[in-house]
């Protein structure tokens, strides 16, 4: 992203006898901002991610693998599993024809659409718990209508595919809006000319064009689907190996003082994130051009 | 009255909803998009609305003003400004030493900056408690000098520092690789010493991403949960944040407090975005980009 720009300000070759360089600091304050920098990183960001590691080891390799032989542990991460299986499609489809509509059209109150589909990003996960709360329990504004028919959603597999909808909603659209902003609409309506259906032109001429944005932003979607925990603790009545995601059981185990199975756990999602961060990383440095400049997460 | 009866030589442009295109499928993709909006998004909001509209000005006034409310509160911005405003002047550190110098592993220390990204907050949050708590790595140290930061609200603001940073690094991160090195230079020209061309000509321009940076990492302080409920203890009137308090409030069946605590909350958010827009309008103006 910043590459070619950032060398083009690269420090002066640090050579003793180099006059300094008018454009930059001087080494020892080079030196000195760089160190405060990373350890700053080391200490607030890599010590944690450490500590999840050697926590979960900590009492021997063994142990680490009979966390998950706890039928607990295992409906948690099944759960998880389907919940992100139906929040991660859901919110694709959703964020391709939204961005479909908004990228490729000009239409009257365009921006306030955007607005409202960031509106997600912007509430607390607590309070995106709890609205569906709001809508769905026994008093509440659609409650009574599942009630009588006995359909449960609150404190169930449908409030907490809900709830994590929510909060990975804007994901894929926010990435894909200006991505496909910057490449116009010439290249379908070319393909459109020569004789394309609409759909033949989404599938030859679109879709090739968004793909590294599309697995960026599904890679970013699927971690936050995955690790939600605010949202989903709120909606999900925590019973036990029913309806307790993977952070939900890392809570639990926790608050047992059941630290080196909850840091066991917790370590899966950790490695969740790693995978995350190490594709998010490659995607970036070697398709930069094809990912949208400057997207705010 | 005068009726004029000039003839109109040019008809007024129709308004259109939508600008003619060639292309395809705007109706269905833009019905998709709405139908699912309202679904997700608006009509669970609705319903906020309309709870907390039905508890009145007055009646989200008397939830506020209750001591353990308003101590939630308070300790909620509080915390979250000072965090915000620490995450914004390391995250310019961060973000001036990842675009401005070269050091070996930098590629390694700029992915590590989206940490708290893509970290589930749970695990954020057992992992600050265990390394900040009397007995943690970081924890003891401090314990040694005085320190307790697990349990007390310095271990809310730890944790709130954690979620805010990767927000102040990567608003001013793009705008920092764009400064036009010529400027630089012509400042260095014209005699002005290095720290005068950065306190007169590379910052300035950089503010506005710099106060988005903190109003973002700010917002996103006032919400957090995940992170927070470990390391923070959660004594009432001491070190309990107000999202808690909303949790708390829906296992008492209090809909109605958890609503009015909501809504201030969702209040002040919507300020703050508001605060952002005009941040970068102003920035527009001034400067000519965002």
């Amino acid at each position: 992203m910043s590459e070619t720009a950032a060398a083009t300000f690269a420090a002066a070759p640090a050579k003793p006898d180099t006059p300094r360089s008018a454009v930059t600091e001087g080494r020892a304050v080079r030196w000195t901002l760089t160190a405060i920098a990373i350890v700053f990183l080391a200490l607030f960001l890599v010590l944690p991610l450490a500590t999840v590691f050697v926590q979960a080891l900590s009492k021997g390799f063994e142990t680490y693998i009979a966390t998950f032989r706890e039928p607990d542990a295992l409906s948690a991460v099944r759960l998880t599993l389907i919940v992100a299986a139906i929040a991660v499609p859901f919110n694709l489809v959703f964020g391709i024809a939204a961005s479909w509509a908004i990228a490729k059209f000009e239409f009257a109150g365009k921006s306030l659409l955007v607005t409202l589909i960031d509106l997600p990003f912007s509430v607390s996960p607590v309070v995106s718990g709890l609205i569906y709360v709001l809508v769905f329990s026994a008093q509440g504004v659609f409650g009574a209508f599942f009630v009588q028919h006995g359909i449960q959603i609150l404190f169930a597999l449908p409030g907490i595919v809900l709830a994590t909808i929510f909060v990975t909603f804007p994901f894929v659209a926010r990435e894909l809006i200006p991505l496909m902003q910057e490449q116009g609409t010439a290249e379908e309506e070319a393909a459109l000319t020569l004789g394309a259906s609409g759909l033949w032109a989404f599938l030859t001429v679109t879709l090739p064009n968004i793909r590294w944005g599309l697995l960026y932003s599904v890679l970013l979607c699927n971690a936050r689907a995955m690790g939600e925990f605010g949202a989903v603790s709120v909606v999900s009545g925590h019973i036990r190996g029913l309806t307790n995601t993977i952070p939900l059981h890392v809570e639990i185990l926790y608050n047992e003082y059941n630290f080196v199975a909850a840091f066991a756990v917790a370590s899966l999602l950790a490695g969740l994130a790693l995978v995350t961060l190490l594709i998010k990383s490659i995607l970036e440095w070697r398709y930069a051009g094809e990912l949208a400049a400057g997207g705010r997460h | 009255m005068t009726v004029s009866t000039k003839p109109r030589w040019r008809a007024k442009p129709r308004w259109r909803f939508r600008q003619p295109s060639v292309l395809p499928g705007f109706g269905i993709t833009f019905g998709y998009t709405i139908l699912c909006l309202s679904l997700v998004v608006l009509i669970p909001l609705g319903a906020l609305v309309v709870r907390s509209s039905r508890l009145g000005l007055s009646g989200i006034w008397e939830v506020a003003s209750d001591p353990r409310v308003a101590s939630a509160l308070k300790i909620s911005f509080g915390v979250s400004l000072l965090a915000a405003l620490t995450a914004s002047v390391f995250g310019f550190l961060v973000a001036w030493v990842l675009t401005r110098y070269r050091f070996p592993g930098r590629r390694i220390v700029d992915a590590v900056v989206d940490l708290p990204f893509a970290l589930p907050t749970a695990v954020a949050g057992i992992a600050l408690a265990q390394v900040y708590a009397p007995n943690g790595i970081v924890g003891a140290q401090l314990e040694k000098i005085g320190i307790k930061a697990a349990y007390t609200p310095l271990g809310i603001f730890i944790a709130m520092v954690f979620i805010g940073l990767p927000f102040a690094v990567r608003t001013v991160q793009p705008l920092i690789a764009e400064i036009d090195k010529e400027v630089e230079e012509a400042s260095a020209t014209l005699g002005a010493s290095r720290r005068a061309t950065l306190w007169k000509v590379v910052l300035p321009p950089l503010i506005p991403a710099v106060l988005t940076g903190f109003a973002l990492a700010f917002a996103r302080g006032v919400g957090e949960y995940g992170s927070i409920i470990f390391i923070a203890g959660n004594l009432p009137y001491v070190s309990e944040i107000a999202p808690l308090l909303i949790v708390i409030k829906l296992s008492e069946y209090d809909y109605a407090g958890a609503a009015a605590i909501a809504t201030i909350m969702l209040g002040i958010s919507f300020l703050t975005l508001l605060a952002i827009n005009l941040i970068q309008a102003w920035s527009r103006r001034r400067f000519g980009y965002v």
